[in-house]
C-alpha cells in the first residue's frame, strides 16, 4: 500500500509538472485528490490494514495529499502570473497620447501678480484696504498737498465727475483714508483701479491699476524705507536684483524717491528694455509729508511714516514680458491662458 | 530742460564724462533722461573749395569736380548736385567719412571715373534749416566764401556740443536754468561755483524820463523791472548765441529777441522786449484784463480774457498776457530803433490759470506757473543790457525802474540735526549738513539754530524739506537699510479679502478665466441690453471730460463689459469661453456725494454644449465652496436683457444675490455673437452675508440607509424646485437627501406633462431604520405630492 501511495504522489506530482493551464490543473487535482480519485480510492483500502500500520499509511497519506496540495497551489499562482502577464501585455497603450485634463480657467495675471504683491506684504505685517474709485477731490488732491491749481495736477489729467469729485488718478489718497480712520501703528497695502484721460496705446490706458502702502508709526524712518521696499523688491524679482533709490518730488512725500532696479532683461548692462540706462523705474515713494499727517490728525512730531506706489501693469509686463497694455483689457483667452 | 555743457563751464570747470556727470546728478535729484553730443554722427567732413568743375564724360548730369579740402593734395570728386561750380566752398565728406544715418562714404569709381570722396547737401548732414538759418537751393550746400578751408562742419555749425536732458521736477524751477543746474552741479561734485559779474555801461539818459510803470493788482504782480535800449540794429544774433539756443531747443529770431530768450535760459527768468514806439502814452501799466477784452498774441491768435487775466497794458490797451504771451501789436520789428526790456514776477497761479484758459503754454509760463524769485528779476536784467553791449546791437539807456508788489520774505526755519538724522535714519554730523546748506545758498544760524532757504526756493517750507537737502547730497544711496522696528503688526486679510480668494479658486477650478474691463462704458450699452427707459441702471455717474461718448459714464451693471469681452473672444474664433470679474458697478446718490461702489460678480460663457445648466452649477459650485446655504432660483419672464424662458433670479437668506440666465437672442446679436450666450450678476455683500462661518463637523453615519426611488408625471409647468419642496417636506426627519435623477417628455408621456425621476434617501443617525418607518414617510410624499402638484406616480 505504502509503494501504491509512492506511486501516486509521483504520477501527481509528474501530471502538475506537465499541467500548463487552470483546467489541467482541475482535472488533476479530481484525478487524485478529488472523491472519486486515486488517493481516496486508495484511502478507501485503509480498513484492511492492521492496526499498526493504519497510523503509519494514514500519516503517509496526508503527508501525500498536503504536498500534492501545496503544488496545485503553487501551480496555480505561477499559472495565474503567467495569464496575468499576457493579459497586461495585451493592455498596452500608448503613453504619448494626450491626457484627459479637466478643463480649468486661470486668474488673470494681473490678478496673479497682484497676489505676489499682497502676499509679500502680509508676510512684513501688512494689511490689505479697499476705499472707493469715485473720490472726493480732497482725498486725491487736497489732503495729499495739491491744492487747486498746483502743478503736479497737470501731469494727472483728471476724470471729473463734478468740481469736488473725480475718478481717482492715485491710489495715494488711501493715505489719508487710512490715516484718518486708524490710530498707528499703520502698515496697510491698498491695491486698487486708478484713471487718467490717457488714450489708449501700447504703454497707456485711462484705466490702470496702482498698489498704494503706507507705514506709520513712532520712529519710522528713510532707512525703513528703503529696507521695506528693497526686501519687497527681492522677493518679487529676487536676491541678485540691484535696488537704486533715486530723489524725486512728489508733493505728499519728503524726502521723496524714485526706486529703480537693475533691468531684468540685460541685467543693468544697457539695452532697449532698459533705454540703455541699466535701470528701469518700478515705483514712487518718499516719507509721508508732514503736512499730510497733519491734514489726518496725526502730529508729526510724534509719529512719522513712509509711502509708497506701485503700478501693477509695470511690474506684471515686466514680470511677463508683456509689450502692450492692451492685452491686459482685451481679455482673449489666448492671453489669459498663458500665465 | 536742455543743458549744453559748454554753457555750464562758463560757471565751473566740469571735467566729467557725460555719463559720469549724468549718473551723479541723477542721484542728487535732478534726473538726466538722456544726453546727446549733438553732431556724433558726422566724421570726417571738412569744408573744401571747389577749385575746377567739369562734366562728366559720360553722364549728363554729373560733373567731375577738383577740389582743395586743407589735406594737402587735390582731390578728384564726381558730384551730382545741379549747383555744383567752380569757386565755392563745400563741405567734403573725405574718404572713410561717416554721415547721419550710418552711411560711410569710400573712395570709389563714378562711370569710369574716380571719386575720392563726397561734396554733401544739408540733408545728407542732417542739419537743419532751423540751424543753417535760412532754406538753402536745392544741391549742395554752400558756404560763405569767407569759410576758412579744411575745417570740421562740425565747428563751423557748433554741432560739437554735449546737451543734457534733464527731467526737472515741479517744485523746483529754479533749475529750469543753466544757473539753477550749475548751482546743482556744483554742490553734487563739491566744485566752485561763480557768476561772473554783470557789467556794462549806460548812458547819461535815464529811463524814468521817457516812461513809467504801474502795478495795480500788487498780489498778482509781484515785481516790475523796466530797462530801456535806444539805437538799437535788429539783425541777427552771432553763431554762438543761436548755437545756445538750438541746443536749448530754441528757435534764433534777431538780437534782441534772442538775448531775452538767452537770459530765460540762463537765469530762469522769463523777459520780454517791446517796441517803444507802440508803447501808447510812454506808459506801463500792470493790471487785470476787462472782461471780455481781445488780445492778439504774438503768434497772430487774437485771444479772449476775462476779469481775473493780468495783462501788460500801456495808456490804452494790453500790450501783453502777463507771464503768458506779448502782444503782436508791440513786438520787436526788423525796424525797431528803441526797446523796453521786460523782467517781472507774477503770481503762478494766476499765470498758470490764464495759460490754461487761453490754450497757452509757453517757455514762459510754464516757469512762472511754478512760482519764481522776485529777486532774479534785476540780475537777469541787467544781463540782458550786458548782452546788448556785447553784441554791439544798441545803447544802454541809464537806469531801472523796479516797481514793486507785495512780497514774502523767507522765513527761518529750525534746524535740529537729530531730528533730521532720526527721521532719516543717518548718523551725519552738523558740520556736513551745513556744507551741503552752504552750497545750496541756504544761510545757517547755529546760535538760534535756524536755516533760511534763499528766496530761489521757495520749495523749502519745513523741517522735511530739509532733510531732504541733506539726504540728496549725503546720498540716498548711504542711508542705511533697516527694517521695521516699533510695535509688530499682525498681516492679514480681511473674511471678505478671503471669500474673494475662495471665489477665484472655487471658480478657476470650474474652468471660468478672470478677466479685466473698464468701469466706464458708452451710455448706448443700456439700448443694446435691451434695458427700459425708465430703468434705474440709467441714473448713472457722469464724467464731465470723457475720452469720447465710449467711456463716458460710469457702469451700473458689469453685463455690457461680459458681452464685449464674451463678442471679442467670439470674434477672435474662440470656440468657447468661461470667464468671471470681479468689479465695481457705480450707483449714484445724492448730488455732490459719492456714490455707491457696490463689487459684483460678473460670470459669462458661451460654446461647446454650455446651456443654463452649466452657468447654474457653476454657481452651485462656489456656493458650496464658499457656504452659501440655502440658495433658490427662481424664473425670471420679464427681464428684457435675458431670454423669457431661461433666467432665474438667484436669492440666499431672503436677499437677492443677483440673476443668472440666457442672454436675449436679440440682445446677443446686437453683440454680434450668433450662439447662446449665458451671463450672471451677483452681489459680493450680499453673498457674504450669507456666509456661514461656523462650519461644524458632522458625525458619519454609522446606520444604514434606505433608498426609494419615486417617478411621477407632472404638469410641464411644474418647477422640479417645487416637487422637490414636497418631497422634503412631507418625509421628516430621517430624509437624507433625494436627488433629481430624471426628467423626461415626449413619447409615452402624454401631452403637457413630463416625468419626473427622484432618488430619496433615508437614514437615522442613533439606529437602522425599518421598512415601515420608510414606508410610511414615502407614502405621505405619495400623498403629498399627489394632492399638492397633482402627480400620479408612474
Amino acid at each position: 500500500m505504502k509503494e501504491k501511495l509512492e506511486e501516486i504522489k509521483a504520477a501527481a506530482l509528474e501530471a502538475l509538472q506537465k499541467a500548463s493551464e487552470m483546467d489541467a490543473l482541475e482535472e488533476a487535482r479530481i484525478k487524485f485528490l478529488g472523491k472519486k480519485g486515486e488517493l481516496t480510492a486508495v484511502l478507501k483500502g485503509m480498513g484492511k490494514l492492521s492496526a499498526d500500520e493504519r497510523p503509519k499509511i494514514g500519516a503517509l497519506a496526508n503527508e501525500i495529499r498536503s504536498e500534492i496540495e501545496n503544488r496545485i497551489d503553487t501551480k496555480k499562482s505561477e499559472i495565474a502570473a503567467k495569464l496575468e502577464e499576457i493579459k497586461l501585455k495585451a493592455e498596452v497603450i500608448d503613453v504619448t497620447m494626450p491626457g484627459k485634463a479637466q478643463q480649468t480657467g486661470e486668474l488673470h495675471p494681473l490678478t496673479k501678480v497682484m497676489n505676489n504683491i499682497k502676499d509679500t506684504f502680509i508676510g512684513m505685517g501688512f494689511e490689505i484696504a479697499d476705499g472707493p474709485e469715485v473720490e472726493l477731490d480732497y482725498y486725491n488732491f487736497e489732503a495729499l498737498n495739491i491744492p487747486k491749481n498746483h502743478p503736479a495736477r497737470d501731469t494727472q489729467d483728471t476724470f471729473y465727475i463734478s468740481d469736488n469729485i473725480v475718478l481717482r488718478t492715485q491710489t495715494s489718497g488711501m493715505q489719508v483714508r487710512v490715516m484718518e480712520k486708524t490710530k498707528p501703528p499703520i502698515r496697510i497695502i491698498a491695491p486698487g483701479k486708478v484713471y487718467r484721460s490717457d488714450a489708449v496705446d501700447a504703454t497707456h490706458s485711462p484705466v490702470f491699476h496702482q498698489i498704494e502702502g503706507l507705514v506709520v508709526d513712532k520712529g519710522v524712518t528713510m532707512a525703513d524705507l528703503k529696507g521695506t521696499l528693497e526686501m519687497f523688491i527681492h522677493r518679487l524679482y529676487g536676491d541678485e536684483t540691484k535696488v537704486r533709490f533715486r530723489p524725486h518730488h512728489f508733493p505728499f512725500t519728503e524726502p521723496s524717491a524714485e526706486l529703480d532696479i537693475s533691468c531684468f532683461k540685460c541685467g543693468g548692462k544697457g539695452c532697449p528694455m532698459c533705454k540703455g540706462e541699466g535701470w528701469i523705474e518700478i515705483l514712487g515713494c518718499g516719507m509721508v509729508h508732514p503736512k499730510v499727517l497733519a491734514n489726518c490728525g496725526i502730529d508729526p512730531e510724534i509719529y512719522s511714516g513712509f509711502a509708497f506706489g506701485i503700478g501693477l501693469e509695470r511690474i506684471a509686463m515686466g514680470k511677463y514680458d508683456i509689450n502692450d497694455l492692451r492685452l491686459f483689457f482685451e481679455n482673449d483667452l489666448r492671453f489669459l491662458g498663458q500665465f | 530742460m536742455n543743458l549744453p555743457m559748454s554753457w555750464l563751464n562758463d560757471y565751473m570747470d566740469i571735467d566729467v564724462t557725460p555719463k559720469e556727470y549724468s549718473d551723479r546728478l541723477t542721484m542728487t535729484g535732478s534726473k538726466v533722461e538722456g544726453y546727446e553730443n549733438m553732431g556724433d554722427e558726422i566724421q570726417n567732413v571738412v569744408t573744401g573749395k571747389v577749385l575746377t568743375c567739369e562734366p562728366h564724360p559720360d553722364s549728363d548730369h554729373l560733373s567731375v569736380c577738383t577740389v582743395d579740402a586743407g589735406t594737402g593734395e587735390v582731390l578728384q570728386i564726381v558730384c551730382g548736385a545741379p549747383n555744383v561750380k567752380a569757386d565755392i566752398i563745400v563741405p567734403v565728406a573725405l574718404n572713410g567719412a561717416k554721415l547721419p544715418g550710418g552711411f560711410k562714404i569710400k573712395k570709389t569709381k563714378m562711370r569710369g571715373v574716380e571719386s575720392n570722396g563726397m561734396l554733401c547737401s544739408h540733408e545728407e548732414l542732417g542739419i537743419s534749416e532751423d540751424i543753417l538759418g535760412y532754406e538753402p537751393e536745392y544741391g549742395i550746400l554752400i558756404l560763405p566764401d569767407d569759410t576758412e578751408i579744411g575745417k570740421d562742419i562740425r565747428d563751423v555749425y557748433g554741432l560739437n556740443e554735449t546737451v543734457v536732458e534733464f527731467e526737472i521736477t515741479s517744485n523746483r524751477p529754479d533749475c529750469f536754468s543753466i544757473i539753477g543746474l550749475a548751482r546743482e552741479t556744483a554742490a553734487s561734485f563739491n566744485k566752485k561755483f561763480t557768476i561772473p559779474e554783470v557789467k556794462f555801461t549806460e548812458n547819461s539818459e535815464n529811463i524814468a524820463d521817457t516812461i513809467s510803470v504801474e502795478i495795480l493788482d500788487k498780489d498778482k504782480c509781484k515785481r516790475y523791472c523796466a530797462r530801456m535800449v535806444k539805437n538799437v540794429k535788429i539783425g541777427p544774433s552771432p553763431a554762438w548765441m543761436q548755437e545756445r539756443l538750438r541746443a536749448c531747443g530754441v528757435r534764433p529770431i534777431n538780437n534782441i529777441v534772442d538775448i531775452t530768450n538767452y537770459v530765460l535760459l540762463e537765469y530762469g527768468q522769463p523777459m520780454h522786449a517791446f517796441d517803444l514806439r507802440d508803447i501808447e502814452d510812454n506808459k506801463i501799466t500792470v493790471r487785470r484784463a476787462g472782461e471780455g477784452e481781445v488780445i492778439k498774441t504774438l503768434d497772430g491768435q487774437d485771444r479772449k480774457l476775462i476779469a481775473e487775466d493780468l495783462v501788460i497794458a500801456d495808456g490804452k490797451r494790453a500790450v501783453a498776457i502777463a507771464g503768458v504771451m506779448g502782444g503782436f501789436n508791440s513786438e520787436v520789428k526788423d525796424d525797431t530803433t528803441t526797446v523796453v526790456f521786460e523782467s517781472a514776477t507774477f503770481d503762478a497761479a494766476s499765470v498758470r490759470l490764464t495759460a490754461q484758459r487761453v490754450g497757452l503754454r509757453t517757455e514762459a509760463s510754464s516757469r512762472y506757473e511754478k512760482g519764481l524769485d522776485y529777486n532774479n528779476t534785476v540780475p537777469a536784467i541787467e544781463r540782458a543790457c550786458q548782452l546788448v553791449e556785447m553784441l554791439g546791437c544798441g545803447e544802454n539807456v541809464g537806469g531801472m525802474i523796479d516797481a514793486m508788489g507785495n512780497v514774502t520774505d523767507m522765513k527761518p526755519l529750525p534746524f535740529r540735526p537729530d531730528k533730521i538724522n532720526a527721521f532719516l535714519g543717518t548718523d551725519v554730523s552738523t558740520e556736513d549738513m551745513v556744507k551741503i546748506f552752504d552750497a545750496l545758498e541756504i544761510k545757517t544760524d547755529l546760535d538760534n539754530m535756524t536755516v533760511t532757504p534763499p528766496s530761489f526756493r521757495p520749495d523749502l517750507e519745513g523741517e522735511a524739506d530739509i532733510a531732504e537737502e541733506v539726504a540728496r547730497f549725503f546720498g540716498y544711496d548711504k542711508i542705511p537699510v533697516t527694517l521695521l522696528s516699533g510695535e509688530a503688526t499682525c498681516g492679514k486679510k480681511t473674511d471678505r479679502q478671503k471669500m474673494q480668494d475662495d471665489m477665484n479658486e472655487a471658480l478657476t477650478a470650474q474652468g471660468m478665466s478672470e478677466i479685466y474691463t473698464y468701469t466706464f462704458v458708452s451710455p448706448s450699452n443700456f439700448d443694446k441690453l435691451n434695458i427700459p427707459a425708465d430703468s434705474e441702471l440709467r441714473n448713472v455717474v457722469k464724467i464731465t471730460n470723457p475720452l469720447g461718448e465710449d467711456t463716458s459714464v460710469m457702469r451700473t451693471t458689469t453685463i455690457a463689459s461680459m458681452l464685449d469681452i464674451l463678442a471679442r473672444n467670439y470674434n477672435y474664433r474662440n470656440a468657447q469661453a468661461r470667464l468671471f470679474e470681479v468689479g465695481k458697478v457705480f450707483i449714484p446718490t445724492e448730488e455732490g456725494k459719492l456714490p455707491q461702489e457696490p463689487v459684483k460678480l460678473s460670470l459669462g460663457m458661451y460654446g461647446g454644449k454650455t446651456d443654463f445648466y452649466d452657468i447654474k452649477g457653476v454657481c452651485e459650485n462656489m456656493f458650496n465652496r464658499l457656504h452659501v446655504d440655502n440658495v433658490k432660483y427662481e424664473a425670471v419672464t420679464d427681464n428684457p436683457t435675458f431670454h423669457p424662458g431661461r433666467c432665474a433670479k438667484v436669492s440666499a437668506g431672503g436677499k437677492t444675490l443677483g440673476i443668472i440666465g440666457e442672454i436675449h437672442p436679440a440682445v446677443s446679436r446686437k453683440y454680434g455673437i450668433e450662439t447662446p450666450v449665458y451671463v450672471g450678476e451677483l452681489d459680493f455683500e450680499n453673498m457674504f452675508l450669507n456666509i456661514k462661518s461656523d462650519i461644524k463637523f458632522k458625525e458619519l453615519p454609522k446606520y444604514p440607509a434606505v433608498t426609494r426611488d419615486i417617478a411621477m408625471l407632472v404638469d410641464k409647468s411644474v418647477p422640479v424646485a417645487d416637487i422637490e419642496a414636497v418631497i422634503r417636506k412631507a418625509s421628516g426627519k430621517t430624509l437624507e437627501s433625494v436627488e433629481l435623477f430624471d426628467v423626461y417628455e415626449g413619447a409615452q408621456i402624454p401631452e403637457g406633462k413630463k416625468s419626473v425621476a427622484y432618488s430619496a434617501v433615508y437614514r437615522a443617525s442613533d439606529r437602522s431604520l425599518t421598512g415601515e418607518e420608510v414606508q410610511k414617510s414615502f407614502d405621505k410624499v405619495v400623498k403629498n405630492l399627489e394632492a399638492q402638484l397633482g402627480a400620479q406616480l408612474r
